[in-house]
């Protein structure tokens, strides 16, 4: 996801799905089309026990992007200094090779205007210094957002601490 | 130029303090108060749909005057001048004939309620009720019997808690987002979540342990509860004898409800109550016995909310951290008054005092006047009784799709002379509205100050973020511009929401600046609890909880009526109603954005009973009751009681102006019937039978 990856804690995910309105309010994205998804797999019972979990899916920003090598007319993009994969809605000719392209179709299509359209991380807002919509406002903090290292390192800290406290705790 | 304003939402009836950012007129942005830290920056569904709402083309957007038959949609788009008159005309007429306790104000409690109350004392009505008698009349009506306090006045403690127990109290579905923060904080901390109901939900999925019960029978639960309570004696003793009046009736009283007699009646074993309670005993005192969100689903629903409380009071959890809590006012933090109210002007004396619903009157004298009982508003019409009413008021709230029995509801309006809605929406009562006033979405307004009793008070703000987009106007403006014409006019001393709020705030030394910062002002730096040993004020005439209430008693309702089994026929189930995330009440379905994930109803049945029944799932089926029938998709699947059915509420919008919503799925009070709580005054909205076949 270029430098950037959003994670989601399924055990504060509610299934609400204000990650994906926040997003389509935002980014102006027409009815159907859908730029993050949150993936919900339940409530089903596992041996009479209800359970759930989500996994939120926006672009990957991947390295070596399909939908870059797919498009014709190089619309599509990645930003130097941080690798998010944006489309030049100018350029974009509304074939839908990077639809097509892409592994898990995430290119979304736009009928209002003939375009494909894609997440682009709300690069404006990372510019800004503020969060992808999606993170920033998701109902119950369930999602983070920034770089791998960093989350890597604050998920550690905060499980090891949680380890240590119950050691204090008796 | 971007700009910060700090505002309450109105999505839904929470009411979420919320950062709006916005540039050259236009939204950008809307996040969770930062400096109310439970909301974590988070908006729910709803409120992130808050612009769909503001664009949308299809509310309301100028004042209308009914043209062709009521329900045709044939509408005169007009001047608010003309429409106010057009109003205050016909009522003159009608209350020249009738009185004007022929008119009735009904209305989602909100902001201007104030201002609202106002008008039906200034013009001389006594028929005032609010949503929240269809929602929780009998909560209320429990909680005074036991504390003498209404439930708004108390709160749950969600993030010191060590467990909760929630029956139907869908918390992540139905979305607090501050409670849902805290309870997610405590329950990263350890704290379990007990969830009982018929139906496997998210919160179901969410909870430490799942209890799939009879519909209908929680009460029998909790009787069981407290025979296990009292019998190992798991109950904070130094509490109850302090604090509770009339523990030996209950002790007595609840020695036959033994949990074997209620695995019987609940379906759940036995030894899965009694392990309950003793854990709920070691966890004691912060836990929490959740007293119910909507509290109108059966008719023996008082009892049940009381078994709630009366839990909660065993376990000394009443004003306990991690438990229950009384919320403090402004008086609790030090301040001599708290915001100054329109409505305790002086009014001219009212020709007539009898209520519609007989509200702390002859037929339900111990429901609160101050919310009424909605449900029984086209009785009340039908029957003329206790003297013909014949003007509604429907401010924000829709009668049609929130009262049980639709086509009685429909049937009560053939004899209304005048309907007017005051909405934001097209609804059910707009559709069928004489005269339509538009009112302008909350980011298009502000609002009277608002204030948030809690451990800390504080009042609130709602302010204008956007210009209007359409021909629309504030409640506050409208309920004065009415009065006006009505020759009541003097009871509404303001020009601008300014003066609403100067005078609010003149005796509690604040002003409206004063907000600015964070859109709030809290009254206290640290959290208010009363005395546990003895600071406690509870209201009763014995100073304690009363388990046997003397405000029940008094007025011939017993406090301990023996337990009534509950059966369900063969071949019929008990329809269940309730909410998504998506939506509120019957007022989002079509929001562009909210009814792009979900977008209809689907009847909810259990997998055994549909393959008898020779259903598949995603087939339509017909479901009917006793008073109505209608036509939706199947959810086939083992997440449901066998007894019960389930739908959501707020689907089946018949109004044509609303091309998104229109015709899909079933409204839910097209099929319940008009059965009520005779003494606390909900309705009972998951009591009716039906049955189910392919359609």
């Amino acid at each position: 996801m270029g430098a950037y990856c959003i994670s989601t804690d399924p055990q504060r995910c509610i299934a609400c799905h204000a990650c994906e309105v926040h997003c389509k309010a935002k980014n102006n994205v027409p009815q159907g089309a859908s730029l993050g998804k949150i993936v919900i797999l339940g409530p089903k019972l596992v041996n009479g026990v209800p359970r759930m979990s989500a996994l939120f899916l926006p672009c990957f920003h991947c390295e070596d992007a399909w939908c870059i090598g797919a498009c014709p007319t190089e619309a599509i993009r990645r930003r130097a200094k941080d690798g998010i994969v944006y489309i030049v809605a100018d350029l974009c000719a509304g074939c839908k090779a990077c639809i097509t392209a892409c592994p898990w179709n995430i290119p979304q299509w736009n009928p209002q205007t003939g375009k494909a359209i894609k997440c682009d991380l709300c690069m404006d807002r990372i510019d800004e210094g503020l969060e992808p919509a999606c993170v920033a406002a998701c109902t119950t903090n369930a999602l983070r957002f920034g770089k791998p290292g960093e989350l890597s390192q604050e998920t550690r800290e905060a499980y090891g601490q949680a380890v240590l406290s119950k050691g204090f705790a008796g | 130029m971007k700009k910060v304003v700090y505002t309450l939402c109105f999505m839904c009836s929470i009411r979420c303090p919320i950062k709006v950012v916005v540039e050259d007129d236009e939204i950008v942005s809307i996040e969770g108060n930062p400096y109310v830290g439970a909301m974590k920056g988070g908006v729910c569904p709803k409120g992130a749909a808050a612009t769909g709402l503001l664009n949308d083309t299809e509310r309301l957007q100028a004042p209308m005057i009914r043209t062709g038959p009521r329900g045709s949609g044939q509408w005169k788009r007009v001047s608010w001048d003309e429409a106010l008159d057009y109003t205050a005309e016909k009522c003159k007429e009608i209350f020249s004939k009738y009185g004007s306790k022929s008119a009735v104000w009904c209305e989602r409690t909100n902001f201007i309620t104030d201002l609202s109350k106002t008008f039906t004392k200034a013009i001389g009505t006594p028929n005032y009720f609010t949503h929240d008698a269809l929602c929780k009349g009998s909560v209320n009506t429990a909680c005074r019997s036991l504390f003498g306090y209404t439930d708004a006045q108390i709160s749950v403690d969600y993030g010191n808690t060590k467990h909760i127990v929630l029956y139907g109290r869908n918390i992540f579905e139905a979305i607090e987002v501050k409670a849902v923060n805290n309870l997610l904080d405590a329950m990263g901390k350890g704290a379990k979540l007990t969830y009982v109901d018929p139906r496997v939900t998210i919160t179901a999925a969410k909870s430490t342990r799942y209890l799939m019960i009879r519909p209908g029978t929680d009460l029998a639960l909790n009787y069981a509860l407290m025979n296990v309570i009292i019998k190992e004696r798991l109950f904070d003793a130094e509490y109850v004898d302090r604090w509770v009046d009339g523990f030996e009736k209950l002790r007595t009283f609840v020695d036959r409800y033994t949990p074997e007699w209620a695995e019987e009646e609940t379906g759940i074993p036995a030894n899965e109550i009694v392990a309950l309670a003793q854990e709920l005993g070691e966890a004691k005192p912060s836990v929490i016995f959740h007293y119910g969100y909507r509290g109108a689903n059966h008719p023996n629903e008082i009892y049940f909310r009381r078994s709630l409380l009366i839990l909660n009071a065993l376990m000394g959890s009443i004003e306990a951290k991690g438990g229950i809590f009384f919320k403090k006012g402004p008086k609790d933090a030090g301040h001599k008054a708290g915001l100054r109210n329109y409505s305790s002007q002086k009014f001219p004396k009212m020709e007539d005092t009898r209520r519609f619903d007989g509200c702390g009157q002859d037929k339900y004298p111990i429901a609160d006047p101050a919310h009424g009982v909605g449900g029984m508003f086209p009785l009340a019409v039908l029957n003329e009784d206790p003297y013909p009413i014949k003007v509604l008021f429907a401010f924000r709230f829709d009668p049609l799709y929130s009262i049980p029995d639709l086509n009685q509801n429909l049937k009560a309006l053939e004899k209304l002379d005048l309907i007017v809605s005051i909405d934001i929406n097209w609804g059910g009562i707009t559709w069928m509205s004489d005269v339509v006033l538009p009112e302008s979405t909350f980011l298009e307004r502000s609002d009277p100050i608002k204030m948030f009793p809690g451990l800390k008070p504080a009042p609130y703000r709602r302010v204008q973020c956007v210009t209007p987009r359409y021909d629309t106007k504030p409640g506050w403006w409208i309920v004065k511009a009415l009065a006006e014409r009505l020759g009541a006019g003097e009871y509404f001393p303001y020009e601008s929401i300014e003066d609403i709020w100067n005078y609010q705030l003149a005796d509690l030394g604040l002003k409206p600046e004063d907000f600015e910062a964070k859109g709030f002002v809290e009254l206290s730096d640290k959290p208010i609890w009363w005395d546990r040993k003895d600071g406690l004020k509870f209201k009763p005439p014995s100073g304690k909880i009363e388990f046997v209430s003397s405000l029940m008693e008094e007025h011939g309702f017993p406090s301990f009526p023996p337990y009534e089994k509950l059966e369900t026929p063969e071949s019929t189930f008990r329809l269940m109603v309730g909410r998504c995330a998506a939506h509120t009440h019957v007022a989002t379905q079509n929001n562009p954005y909210l009814n792009e994930l979900v977008s209809e109803n689907v009847l909810w049945i259990n997998n055994k009973k549909a393959e008898a029944l020779g259903i598949k799932n995603n087939e339509m089926v017909e479901v009917s009751s006793k008073v109505g029938k209608g036509t939706l998709r199947a959810f086939v699947t083992d997440l449901i009681h066998p007894e019960a059915v389930f739908i959501l509420h707020g689907f089946g919008h018949q109004e044509a102006g609303c091309t998104r919503s229109y015709k899909r799925g079933v409204a839910d009070t097209l099929l319940q019937e008009h059965i009520m709580d005779t003494i606390g005054g909900s309705p009972a909205l998951d009591h009716t039978l039906v049955s189910v076949k392919k359609a």
